[in-house]
């Protein structure tokens, strides 16, 4: 059977138009190679922005902070006694330390009795994270909840995110983190020699339906976790009754956790 | 050939320096290395996926699982026949796998590759406490 022009072209427009099935086939093989075998967990907390209220008029009745023990101990964070090599993921500090451009700028009404009060601080899940911007692994990332969160497996210890946060969140393991940790949780890593770590809002707890851990231990109930972008939400509620500061918010980054005063 | 018994004395003593370590390790093999199964594993029967998958590939399994956990927020893994299984190593494979000595360490030190997945993820407890 012999075959004219006419005819092989038409053979040839049909074969190559074969070709326009590859990449649904492909898209199934990757489907089927992955994405169809792991789920979410149906219990995970849905977020659109996560934010942390902290009431320091709570915190000003306090003395012992359980949430700052709590998280630590949860997240195997070392107590190392020199300052400059500690790890903190949250901590406590003092007016002029946690609002410094308020407290120097001398025009401050505030009174004594709130500049005395401690303040908790901790990262601040910024909107416009410097630390990711510099990130050179992309170790650090922004989930789409607004977490910044630390992929451990990929930090390499540049310390560029240290730099960039203006918070001091990071901290810098300078060595083995393992010997300092009194009782280790056995349900949660450590982290190793030369990575940097920090708060993640408790990121696993939230993916599996849990809040954080420092907000459940606060025993004053002066920590207040929530989604900003659901207008119900009991944040946004507590946003709109109350006076709050941000650290550095005019730096633009857009912090995450508020001050009430 | 001129200097021939000189020249072949070296090169037979040439060769047997090159054997050396064939015959002198002969008959002296390493015993294959015999991972110990748990009482808890056994007890579980099936793993995420059978025996020689795992045993071939569960360090690809492990590395799609840390991204995602971390990256992709999925925590559930659909493992042999529909059973689900929570993707932690700490919290899940070493719940079954409770001694890190008598299961990954047996194979990991026969091919000397050295993960460095402890570094940070912690072994169970039970395990070191025996000792």
């Amino acid at each position: 059977m012999g075959m004219d022009r006419r005819r092989f072209i038409k053979i040839a427009g049909v074969s190559i138009m074969g070709l326009s099935l590859k990449p649904a086939v492909d898209l199934v093989d990757k489907l089927d190679a992955s994405e169809v075998r792991v789920l979410h967990n149906p219990k995970a907390l849905k977020g659109k922005r996560w934010a942390m209220i902290v009431d320091t008029r709570k915190c000003a009745q306090c003395k012992r902070c359980t949430a700052i023990e709590a998280c630590h101990h949860f997240h195997n964070v070392p107590q190392i006694p020199d300052p400059k090599r500690e790890i903190k993921w949250i901590w406590e500090d003092s007016f002029e330390h946690a609002f410094p451009e308020l407290a120097t700028r001398g025009e401050e009404q505030l009174s004594e009795n709130i500049k005395k009060r401690p303040f908790i601080l901790m990262c601040n899940h910024c909107e416009h994270p410097p630390c990711v911007r510099v990130c050179p692994t992309q170790a650090t990332f922004q989930r789409e909840d607004g977490i910044v969160m630390m992929d451990m497996h990929r930090c390499i210890g540049c310390r560029f995110c240290m730099a960039a946060c203006p918070y001091g969140s990071r901290s810098f393991n300078w060595m083995d983190p393992r010997p300092y940790i009194k009782k280790e949780n056995p349900e949660y890593p450590t982290r190793t020699k030369g990575v940097v770590e920090k708060c993640d809002f408790c990121a696993e707890r939230i993916d599996q339906g849990l809040l954080p851990i420092c907000v459940e231990a606060c025993k004053s109930k002066a920590l207040i976790f929530g989604d900003l972008g659901d207008p119900n939400s009991e944040v946004n509620r507590i946003l709109k009754e109350h006076f709050t500061l941000r650290r550095k918010a005019e730096l633009g980054t857009g912090p995450q956790v508020y001050y009430i005063i | 050939m001129y200097d021939g018994g000189k020249i072949i004395a070296g090169l037979l003593i040439g060769l047997v320096l090159l054997t050396f370590p064939f015959w002198y390790n002969l008959g002296k093999a390493a015993k294959l290395p015999e991972p110990k199964l748990a009482p808890e594993a056994q007890k579980a029967k099936q793993c995420v996926e059978s025996k020689e998958y795992m045993a071939a590939h569960h360090m690809q399994i492990l590395n799609k699982w840390r991204d995602d956990v971390v990256r992709k927020r999925y925590r559930i893994y659909i493992g042999l026949n529909g059973k689900e299984f929570n993707m932690s190593l700490q919290n899940e494979c070493m719940k079954c796998h409770t001694s890190k000595k008598e299961f990954c360490d047996q194979c990991h030190n026969f091919v000397d590759v050295k993960p460095y997945c402890w570094e940070c993820h912690l072994e169970p407890k039970e395990a070191k406490e025996g000792k």
